[in-house]
């Protein structure tokens, strides 16, 4: 049962090996950003579940309350921080991806090699 | 970009229904944004919400609509601002005394007041930032004529 | 104002860099952010200075104290590592745009002069903190502004490469954002001197091994340690020269400060080489990518991606000092840290100035160009006498070092590969210099010199390579104090 217990990391490792796979397997330069995206998104939901207190509640303590369990806010913080990064580097790589399509009229992978190779 | 966007302006239910939601979203922007320095919330998702209805306005009536409204010229000094304001902020605290990013002496008689104001100022430069960055990825996508 | 120095280290040109962008004007923005990379060069010299005499200078940012808050926190290693990163931006800041290969129109150079701040202002970050999930974020700063950077070269290829080096190092920025989620869940801590602390309890834990197999990688990833560098080649092939002098001289050796951080001071070098044995695996990584570097890079044709597979030897060189832990290894390391920075910096601005005559970074393109373009040649030529590791230049202090390490842990094999390795270094530069000065070129040399305003910029790099041969106090005397106090275990 303890396998069973730590669904989160099995979730987490799924999601991971997804993205990672996409990202190898794929040769669409928009897939192999998504693959990039689903696999940012994996640690991030890593990082948050973490965090989590059995029983805790949203980190906000209402006035006058004692002895109030919270879940640990750091990582959510510090996933926030993830995210925009993620949000930036998906950003830029599509930028490219736009500016390699104009050059190459094509994103597929294989396609850009052979069209590199023949420039040569 | 241009062709969708005429065709989209011409459907009546988009564009009454947008018209409608418009300010409600930049209304909600605010409160995410004004309420980040004691409850949920905060510079990030005011700014990529605010920004939101911008991008709504432009898929409806068109980039150059957007244009008219939102200039790429002020896009792109916001997004300057937005950091500036974050950063003064802390070369304020650090004139005054404190270390950087230190807003407890932002105000010199009571601390509590002064983290207050830091981090409002901090949150409003990051939702500046952040708005100001999204439109412009925004227009630097959907500007883009296909080669 | 001098506590002040840490912060400003970094907010500086972070602030500078939106500055630009409101000032807009070529000429003013080219001037301002000189003047902010020289202050920064300043700043890193005096923090270098104030370590040196009084010890670890900690800040507090926001006046939230350690571990609760971000520290950034300066001690002699890293407060090198500052002054070479500042100092290779003040000089690249100083090299002109106009007329170099990069076709950017005049009244855009405001956005690659923000770029650039801002690459160097993550690279100064992810030097000055003292917490690794900062560490992370100065990481995705700087690589962020890099890939922009590669982007602009004007060959199309210049995108693919970019696009590659943006999916390679963000797994690696993911992998250490996996491997600083192992250790704060182990100790609930993120600054670094305080997770040297706690660490050593639960050491056993797979979950601490798993850690430090995630941060080890995910940092030679940037690193372009040897099986990990596939995106270096492309990626300073077609990259501007400008940009490939600044990254290659800079991102790659703050990955090495990076690693080094991770395997001395968080883990702990009892932990990384007695219980784990990285060295069991990084000699001979090492080892190979000082063979296979220098061997691939006598068959390039480019002389871009000649020196960019010899940056993938010279990495070899440094992970080599790491593995060998011990104080003459580490401190050739940390040494060659320093001087191959100059070293490929100075030799990128070189093909920068050379590109302004010849069309093609192609090795036959360049010949004759020896009595074309004589003063920036012998640039090359001194430079490249120092990438072998000629007595009297940079790259020979590091060398003997390294092998003083091997020699001193028994392995002789190891410093006979540095040599062979060294050798190989010989026939790659040899190939270049006959080129440029023995083969006759197509038509009657006209004596076109780069501008005075490129050479200045090259042979200020290219002479402290001879300078640091000679004086070795700032760069081996550093290094080695930095190396003692590493292995030494206290911070």
């Amino acid at each position: 049962m303890e396998i069973l217990g730590l669904w989160n990391y099995w979730m987490v490792i799924v999601l991971m090996m997804v993205g990672l796979y996409i990202l190898i397997a794929r040769d669409n330069l928009v897939k192999k950003m998504m693959g990039l995206n689903i696999f940012q998104v994996s640690v991030i939901m890593f990082w948050v579940s973490i965090a989590k207190v059995r029983g805790g509640t949203a980190p906000i303590i209402p006035e006058g309350a004692e002895d109030v369990v919270y879940s640990n806010p750091l990582p959510h913080v510090l996933m926030l921080t993830a995210i925009v990064v993620g949000v930036a580097t998906t950003g830029l790589g599509l930028a490219l991806i736009v500016r390699i399509y104009e050059a190459y009229s094509s994103i597929e992978e294989d396609t850009l090699r052979e069209m590199d190779r023949a420039s040569e | 970009m241009k062709i969708p966007a005429m065709r989209m302006r011409e459907k009546l239910v988009v564009r009454v229904v947008s018209r409608f939601f418009i300010p409600f979203i930049l209304l909600f922007g605010l409160y995410v944004q004004f309420h980040g320095d004691y409850g949920p919330g905060g510079g990030f998702q005011a700014g990529v919400i605010f920004a939101a209805a911008f991008f709504l306005y432009g898929l409806v009536y068109g980039l150059d609509d957007l244009q008219r409204v939102v200039p790429w010229r002020f896009v792109e000094v916001s997004l300057a601002l937005g950091v500036l304001i974050y950063a003064g902020v802390g070369v304020a605290s650090l004139l005054l005394g404190g270390n950087y990013l230190d807003y407890k002496v932002l105000d010199p008689h009571d601390a509590k007041h002064g983290l207050h104001l830091g981090i409002l100022l901090v949150e409003l430069g990051v939702g500046v930032t952040v708005s100001a960055s999204m439109l412009a990825i925004f227009y630097a996508f959907a500007g883009r004529r296909a080669a | 104002m001098t506590e002040h120095l840490p912060a400003l280290q970094t907010v500086l040109p972070l602030m500078a860099a939106p500055i630009c962008v409101l000032l807009r004007q070529a000429t003013l923005v080219r001037i301002f952010s000189v003047a902010v990379a020289w202050t920064c060069l300043a700043i890193a010299l005096t923090l270098l200075e104030m370590v040196s005499t009084d010890g670890p200078i900690s800040y507090a940012l926001g006046g939230w104290v350690a571990p609760l808050g971000i520290e950034y926190r300066v001690d002699l290693l890293n407060a090198y590592v500052l002054v070479l990163v500042s100092a290779i931006a003040s000089v690249v800041m100083a090299f002109p745009l106009e007329g170099s290969e990069l076709r950017i129109p005049r009244e855009r150079h405001f956005l690659f002069y923000a770029l650039l701040l801002l690459c160097i202002s993550g690279l100064l970050g992810i030097t000055i903190t003292g917490d690794l999930f900062n560490i992370f974020v100065f990481l995705e700063i700087s690589s962020l502004a890099a890939y922009a950077l590669i982007g602009l070269g004007t060959d199309r290829r210049a995108l693919t490469a970019g696009f590659s080096y943006l999916v390679m190092g963000t797994v690696g920025g993911t992998f250490i954002l996996i491997g600083t989620g192992l250790v704060y869940q182990m100790t609930g801590t993120l600054n670094i001197v305080d997770l040297a602390d706690r660490l050593p309890a639960v050491s056993g834990t797979r979950t601490v091994w798993m850690s430090f197999a995630f941060l080890v990688v995910g940092t030679s990833i940037k690193l372009a340690a040897f099986p990990l560098h596939q995106w270096l080649p492309n990626a300073y092939t077609y990259a501007p020269s400008i940009v490939t002098a600044f990254l290659s001289a800079t991102a790659t050796k703050v990955a090495y400060y990076v690693l080094i951080r991770v395997v001395f001071t968080i883990f702990g070098a009892a932990f990384v080489f007695e219980r784990v044995g990285l060295s069991n695996l990084l000699l001979p990584l090492s080892l190979i990518a000082m063979a296979v570097g220098s061997l691939a890079a006598i068959y390039q044709t480019d002389i871009k991606r000649l020196l960019a597979y010899s940056s993938i030897a010279q990495i070899g060189y440094m992970t080599l000092g790491l593995s060998l832990a011990n104080v003459d290894g580490l401190t050739g390391g940390l040494v060659h840290l320093f001087n191959h920075g100059l070293i490929k910096g100075g030799l990128f601005l070189v093909v920068a100035c050379a590109l302004l005559r010849v069309g093609s970074p192609t090795i036959e393109a360049l010949s004759g160009l020896g009595r074309r373009m004589p003063l920036t040649m012998a640039a090359f030529v001194v430079g490249g006498l120092s990438l072998i590791g000629v007595p009297g230049t940079v790259g020979f202090v590091s060398k003997w070092f390294l092998v003083l390490g091997a020699l001193d842990k028994g392995l002789y094999f190891v410093a006979f590969i540095i040599l062979a390795s060294s050798l190989l270094a010989v026939v790659y530069i040899w190939r270049v210099v006959e080129v440029m000065y023995f083969q006759s070129p197509s038509h009657a040399p006209v004596r076109e010199e780069a501008p005075l305003s490129m050479l200045i910029p090259t042979w200020v790099l290219i002479g402290s390579t001879i300078y640091f041969g000679l004086d070795t106090d700032l760069t081996a005397g550093v290094a080695n104090r930095a190396a003692q106090y590493l292995l030494g275990g206290g911070l």
